[in-house]
């Protein structure tokens, strides 16, 4: 017994350090009094940042537009990525292992790179607004929008939606499809009653990921929703390293990070509860 | 055998397109003789990867971003693999929240942590400084080595180590010469695994570097923000080549399938 807790000592030095220690600081940062001309009062307690966070416009807007944002590419995902999961789990060897690598590497590929790729293709020349005008269409302002923010995001996100899907498709046993073609039922029917039910818990992991993620991403909206269109990760970014309201900042993160949690708790218990009502457990 | 029909395929081929274009777009415009980005039409030249070799920034943040991916993953497997051991093998009050704790900054966000972490060193006074972002990085990469050590140590077979035990082997001769051939494949594709996510982690790094000690991924999100010309096209193409490189050896040492789906 003492053992374990021998061998996971330096885990938890490192943990307790720079883990809970910090995340710890950061909440009681949010608490303390900012003054621009001296900078953070580490002694003087307000509850004026969370208050700001609740009554400030654009503080609302900011995390509406996250919120709406993360909810349209956890969509997408899940539309283009469940079917996406099924199509490579009927493809044949080696086509199933080497599409499965071409379409999940992309995640190993740093996201700044990614981001960039993104801006290539829909820029003012861009690819995409070439074709726009070879097909007699008028080039049209792609990048620094909703629009770019949302197809990078859906990018950087398609694997995080396709491997738990494609996970729980494997324990999906083909007979039971093949039985259920043959007592007569239709293709639409077996999808349905079959197939669905199965990746559901895939689906639904899927999710919580992509959409935890998209929430808190940074890199995506800094590059490419430019300086107007901001989201969260990237306000909190500006307090601390433009505005120097570290509390402010803090406050936000703080926030991010509870509404994270809030919306993964909740959704998990709502679809679990779904989930165990519709197998009768 | 393929049981699509052509509508399923046509998807599929949608997607694939989807998930390489960027990729092939960059690749293509760091090959352009231009100055503007534009794709190579008809020569394909080598200047921007010569401007990329001559900024001296570039290569220092190369350099730094190289030794803190080797010597992060290094620390972090050093820590995870004894970790992995202790929850896999023994049974203590606080196990389950140990695990819990190691495996938690792959779900808390790494804006999160980057501030926290900023918070922590402004007030050690230590920002900036290489070790400590280093030690940052070993908090954020261990959960991976952690996964994949812990999957290589649950599947393994206790009887050799009982043999060596009872023919007298110590306990650092039983972990050397029986339980780590064993984890290895774990412990190498865990390894690899936080390299990759070390060497391309930009959101905490952004906050917790100095101009001194700046990542790659960091330097070239400001080179993007500032300005953009087929040099980042190149220097992104040399990422994605380098990306690949170790991709290959992970799947040579542990199977890519296995480390991205967890297929066992």
């Amino acid at each position: 017994m003492s053992r374990g807790y021998l061998l996971s000592l330096p885990a938890l030095v490192l943990f307790a350090g720079l883990l809970i220690m910090p995340l710890g600081l950061t909440l009681m940062l949010s608490f303390n009094v900012f003054d621009y001309q001296v900078g953070v009062k580490a002694d003087e307690w307000t509850l004026a940042h969370y208050w700001a966070l609740v009554s400030d416009a654009y503080f609302y807007e900011i995390f509406w537009r996250t919120f709406w944002i993360s909810a349209l590419v956890t969509l997408l995902c899940v539309v283009i990525g469940v079917p996406e999961a099924y199509i490579l789990s009927r493809m044949g060897t080696p086509w199933r292992s080497i599409f499965l690598i071409v379409i999940l590497t992309p995640l190993l590929i740093s996201v700044v790179v990614r981001a960039f790729g993104w801006s290539l293709l829909l820029g003012a020349d861009g690819l995409v607004n070439q074709v726009i005008q070879a097909l007699g269409g008028r080039p049209m302002k792609l990048l620094y929008t909703p629009f770019a923010v949302i197809i990078a995001l859906v990018h950087v996100m398609l694997p995080f939606m396709i491997i738990p899907v494609w996970t729980s498709l494997q324990k999906l046993d083909p007979s039971a499809e093949q039985a259920a073609l043959s007592l007569g039922a239709s293709q639409a029917t077996v999808m349905r009653k079959i197939v669905l039910p199965q990746v559901m818990p895939g689906v639904l992991s899927g999710t919580l990921i992509v959409f935890g993620l998209a929430a808190s991403s940074f890199a995506i909206p800094g590059l490419l929703g430019g300086r107007r269109l901001k989201m969260v990760a990237t306000v909190v970014y500006d307090q601390y390293l433009s505005e120097l309201n570290w509390p402010m900042g803090a406050t936000l993160a703080v926030a991010l990070l509870l509404v994270n949690l809030l919306i993964m708790l909740s959704w998990n218990r709502m679809v679990e509860g779904r989930y165990k009502k519709s197998l009768g457990v | 055998m393929s049981r699509n029909g052509p509508l399923a395929l046509g998807f599929h081929a949608m997607v694939v397109l989807f998930m390489m274009a960027p990729l092939v777009v960059v690749c293509l415009v760091a090959f352009t003789p231009e100055n503007t980005l534009s794709l190579p039409t008809s020569d394909f030249s080598l200047r921007w990867f010569h401007a990329v070799f001559e900024r001296a920034d570039f290569i220092q943040a190369f350099y730094n971003s190289l030794i803190l991916a080797f010597t992060a993953a290094t620390l972090a497997t050093l820590i995870a693999v004894p970790a992995a051991l202790a929850i896999s093998r023994y049974s203590f009050p606080g196990r389950n929240f140990f695990s819990a704790l190691f495996l938690s900054p792959i779900i808390i966000p790494h804006l999160v942590l980057g501030v926290a972490m900023l918070r922590l060193f402004a007030l050690m006074g230590v920002n900036g400084s290489f070790t400590w972002l280093m030690l940052a990085h070993v908090v954020i990469i261990t959960p991976y080595v952690l996964r994949l050590v812990l999957a290589a140590a649950i599947g393994i077979d206790r009887s050799a180590e009982q043999a060596a035990e009872s023919l007298g082997a110590g306990r650092f001769t039983l972990f050397r010469r029986i339980t780590l051939p064993m984890i290895l494949p774990g412990v190498a594709g865990g390894w690899l695994l936080a390299f990759i996510n070390s060497f391309d982690e930009v959101t905490l790094s952004i906050f917790v570097s100095s101009p001194a000690t700046q990542t790659l991924p960091v330097r070239m999100y400001v080179y993007a923000t500032e300005s953009i010309d087929p040099m980042m096209a190149a220097v992104s193409a040399l990422v994605i080549a380098l990306t690949a490189a170790t991709m290959i050896l992970l799947d040579r040492v542990y199977g890519l399938d296995r480390v991205l789906v967890g297929k066992h």
